[in-house]
Formats: C-alpha cells, sequence, structure tokens
C-alpha cells in the first residue's frame, strides 16, 4: 500500500525559549485538502516550512511520499522538493525577474522544456490562476493578489504531488480567494494533488477543505470536518467559528 | 517569513558577549564558506547569473573606481611635486606616481571603493531577498541558493577586482600626467617612459592579482551578511552597512598580510 504522502509524528520547535510545536502528530492523505488554523504565532507557518526543511526541528520525524526528510542529502531533499510546490504568504517572487521568468524559473533549472515549450508552459500557468496579461511586468508593478496569484503559478510549474499553501487567500478579495480555493479543489480533482493550507480565513477552510486542524499555543486542539468543528464545546474553537460565521 | 516569538511573551534574555558572538559569526561564515565551496563543484554553473554579476560587480563599477583613482593620481602629483623638487628629484615625479598607484594606491582605493560600491549592493539585495522570503523560495524550488546567489557573485567580485584595478591604474597614470603637465608641461609619452623606466613585472602584476583576494573578501562576507540577514527592512540597512564596514576592515587586514607575502616572493 502507498505510504501516506505526509506523516509527521512528535514534532517540536523552538525559537529560543519559545516552543512553537509542541509534539505535532499528523497524516494528511493522498489527495486529502487539509486546513490549518490558528491564531498568529502558533506555528502553522513553521509547520509548512519544516514540511519542506526549509528549517530543521528539534525533535520528530516528516516522512514526505515515504521519505524521512532527515535522513537526505541535500541532492535528494531538492528531489523530494520538485514534488512538493510551496505558495508563499506574499508570493515571495523574485523582484529583479518578470512575472513570465518567475514562473520559468524553476521550469528553467528542472526540465530540458524548450524555449517555445516553456514559454507555452508559462502562460498555461498563468491562465490558470488567472492571469493572461502583464508577463513582462515586474513584481514590483503588480498588486499584492496578482504576486500571490504568479507565486501559486510558480509553485504548481514542476507539477507537484503536493502543494503547501501559506494563507493563499490573505489580503486577497472574496472574488479572487474563492477561485484561489476552487484551484485548490481542482488541483485534487484533476490529478489528485495533496494540499496542506495554513489559512486565518474559517469560511474558505469550511468551502475548499476535507479536514480543519487547529493549532493552539504549539498544540493541536482539534483535528476534524467543520461539522466536528461546529459540535465541539472547545470555547476557543467555538469563538474562531463564531468569528468567521 | 514572520518572526513566530512574540514580543509580548519572549522573555528577556542577557545578550551574549563580544567574544561568543565573534565565535559564532566566525562559525557560521566557516560553514557558508563550505557551503559555497562544495556548490562550486556541483553541476551546472549558473553561466547566466555569473555573466549578470560581472556586470553589476564590473561595468557598474567602473566609473566610481576610475573616478577614485583619477583623484588619487591628481592628488599625489599636487602633493609631491613641491616635496621632490625641495629635494631636487623633481624627474622622479612620473616614477614616483607610476610607482605609487600600481603598487599600493591602485589596489587599496580599488579594494575600498568596490567594498563600497560591490559590497552594499549585495548586502542589501541578498538581504532584501531573505526578508521576503525569495531565498527560501529558491530553495523550496529545488534550487541551491549558495550555487545561484553566493557562489556567482563572489566568482564575480574575484574576476572584476584586478580589472577595476587596472582601470584605477590607468584613471590616476593619466590624471597625474595631466595634473602635471598643467604645471610644467610634459608629453604623456615621456611621462609614461620615465614612470615605466624602473618598473619590473614584480612591481605590477602581484598588487593587481592581490585585488582578486579583496574580490574573494567583498563577495563572501557580502553574501553571508546579506543571506543571515533578520528583521525586516531594519535587518537590510544593517547587512548593506556590515557588509562595507567588515568588508574594508578585512581588506586592510588582508593587504597587510599580502604586501608582507609579495615583499617575500617578491623581493624589491
Amino acid at each position: 500500500m502507498e505510504p501516506a504522502p505526509i506523516v509527521v509524528k512528535e514534532l517540536r520547535k523552538s525559537f529560543g525559549e519559545q516552543q512553537v510545536l509542541k509534539g505535532i502528530d499528523l497524516t494528511v492523505n493522498k489527495g486529502e485538502i487539509l486546513a490549518v488554523l490558528g491564531t498568529s504565532g502558533t506555528g502553522k507557518s513553521v509547520l509548512l516550512k519544516l514540511l519542506i526543511g526549509l528549517q530543521q526541528p528539534d525533535a520528530g520525524s516528516i516522512r514526505i511520499r515515504g521519505e524521512d526528510i532527515a535522513g537526505l542529502q541535500m541532492d535528494q531533499l531538492n528531489e523530494m522538493r520538485k514534488k512538493v510546490g510551496f505558495l508563499f504568504q506574499e508570493g515571495a517572487l523574485y523582484d529583479s525577474l518578470t512575472i513570465a521568468e518567475n514562473v520559468a524559473f524553476p521550469l528553467r533549472r528542472h526540465t530540458k522544456l524548450s524555449d517555445s515549450d516553456r514559454s507555452e508552459k508559462v502562460h498555461a500557468l498563468l491562465a490558470s490562476v488567472g492571469l493572461d496579461k502583464d508577463f513582462e511586468k515586474m513584481p514590483s508593478d503588480i498588486s499584492g493578489g496578482m504576486r500571490k496569484r504568479v507565486g501559486l503559478a510558480r509553485a504548481l510549474a514542476l507539477d507537484p504531488e503536493i502543494v503547501l499553501f501559506d494563507e493563499p487567500t490573505a489580503g486577497l478579495d472574496p472574488i479572487t480567494a474563492a477561485e484561489i480555493g476552487k484551484l485548490i479543489q481542482k488541483l485534487r480533482q484533476e490529478r489528485n494533488v495533496t494540499s496542506i493550507v495554513v489559512t486565518h480565513d474559517m469560511h474558505a477552510a469550511h468551502h475548499f477543505s476535507d479536514r480543519i486542524l487547529m493549532l493552539k499555543e504549539g498544540n493541536i486542539l482539534i483535528s476534524g470536518t467543520f461539522e466536528d468543528l461546529e459540535k465541539s464545546k472547545d470555547p476557543f474553537v467555538a469563538q474562531f467559528l463564531s468569528d468567521a460565521a | 517569513m514572520a518572526t513566530p516569538v512574540s514580543a509580548a511573551t519572549t522573555p528577556v534574555q542577557p545578550s551574549p558577549d563580544p567574544l561568543t558572538l565573534a565565535i559564532e559569526w566566525f562559525g557560521e561564515l566557516g560553514v557558508f564558506c563550505s557551503r559555497v565551496a562544495k556548490s562550486l563543484f556541483t553541476l551546472p554553473f549558473e553561466w547566466s547569473e555569473f555573466i549578470h554579476q560581472l556586470d553589476a560587480a564590473g561595468s557598474k563599477s567602473l566609473p566610481l573606481v576610475a573616478l577614485a583613482g583619477a583623484a588619487t593620481g591628481v592628488v599625489l602629483s599636487l602633493q609631491s611635486r613641491a616635496s621632490l623638487t625641495r629635494f631636487g628629484a623633481k624627474s622622479m615625479l612620473p616614477a614616483m606616481i607610476v610607482f605609487s598607484i600600481i603598487k599600493e594606491m591602485g589596489p587599496i582605493i580599488t579594494g575600498l571603493v568596490a567594498s563600497g560600491r560591490i559590497g552594499a549592493g549585495i548586502g542589501a539585495e541578498l538581504g532584501s531577498m531573505r526578508v521576503t522570503e525569495q531565498i527560501d523560495a529558491m530553495e523550496a524550488s529545488a534550487v541551491n541558493p549558495y550555487r545561484f546567489l553566493a557562489a556567482t557573485r563572489i566568482l564575480a567580485c574575484i574576476v572584476v577586482l584586478p580589472l577595476l584595478t587596472l582601470a584605477a591604474d590607468a584613471a590616476g597614470i593619466l590624471m597625474g600626467w595631466v595634473s602635471n603637465t598643467l604645471t610644467e608641461p610634459i608629453s604623456l609619452q615621456l611621462f609614461i617612459n620615465r614612470g615605466l623606466s624602473g618598473v619590473s613585472f614584480s612591481d605590477f602584476l602581484p598588487p593587481t592579482i592581490k585585488t582578486a583576494v579583496y574580490g574573494l573578501i567583498i563577495g563572501t562576507i557580502s553574501c553571508f551578511q546579506g543571506m543571515r540577514t533578520r528583521g525586516g527592512t531594519e535587518g537590510v540597512g544593517r547587512s548593506a552597512t556590515s557588509s562595507v564596514v567588515l568588508s574594508s576592515l578585512f581588506i586592510i587586514v588582508a593587504d597587510v598580510v599580502l604586501v608582507r607575502f609579495i615583499l617575500v616572493f617578491f623581493p624589491a
């Protein structure tokens, strides 16, 4: 049987005296969309960065596609990273490259596509996130929402099996946010992509995720469907739900 | 990345002493250098980025370096004329200007000017990339930032510093002649012939080549300071400043050591 794409056990991470994650256990199944919620500073973004090896855990294990990433050499880690897309909170576009060059960046380095094929793929990726013009603009010349969409196109460039989204809808208008949500679901429907979506947006999480995991003070407070959360008697969960309503 | 540590909840910690900080800094610099060195032996080499950096560090620094060299030539000429005349050695002025410029003034002026122009640029650029998660995004795209960002910039600095030194030397000698000839007309050919009459291969090449070491220092320190930036835009400013200050400091120290080496291997 194929192992779950993401398996995390007893994951701990501290910054100085501050314990951010205090022993997280988490399994995300193939094709599942998991939303991770929690207040600011509860380690949601840190969790994503640990999953892709951008930060090192203090303790615990992370298995991506069956491989423990702690034991991987840099080359092996990079091979794993090619299978994982990452959308950063502010897009993290390379500000010395145009929009098209940003999306082409991973393709140029990890594929043998011809210039014309690469250009075609870049345009298709940008079209899939709702961008059909201004490809030669610089990141500083476009809006925050557009930057996020370009970042998403870049995250999807290598056809990843897993995509990690860090606040994909934050700062977006409701229509664009809904489009991003639909795109996350479309990735699952068309390519069975596994997604973890860090968000503050309970409404969005309800609509596009299969399961919601709520972090509080470095621990998992609750994990389940939106209905499970609604049944919870925990005042923190109730407050989150009421604020989102 | 948003720092996950809340200021309100973080206990106040005593600041580490300067010695501990220095040891930590050198330790991190060692790790950084080993990663960059390792990345140099991993294919493919980022040629297009390297060429872009040659342009950024080289041709864009050329006017400033040439201007600094020219000013040095003028000042040497103005300052030395009276002294040499007093000792009846006025005819030695061309040789004095050429010797001073090619042996020490040109290289050190180029190193210090480049540490300001190139070092600040690299420190600020990589610092900005760090705080806006662009370096994280590069790693997440399975691209080694030590190879793509650091190795290309360090190699570009190593290559361009000797070339910039040649430009500074040429501008210094030329403007030394201009300054001299305004007071006492002399042909450029005669000025250069007199200036170069006592100059040997060992007077010219080692001081010029030693600036490759300055390039190594500027590239390494600036990339290191930039890539370890923390703390938003304020941190970017700190990285740019520290890149210049530390590069200049290490260049001055390296200059003393390298001059001693040159004197050992190429005795006057």
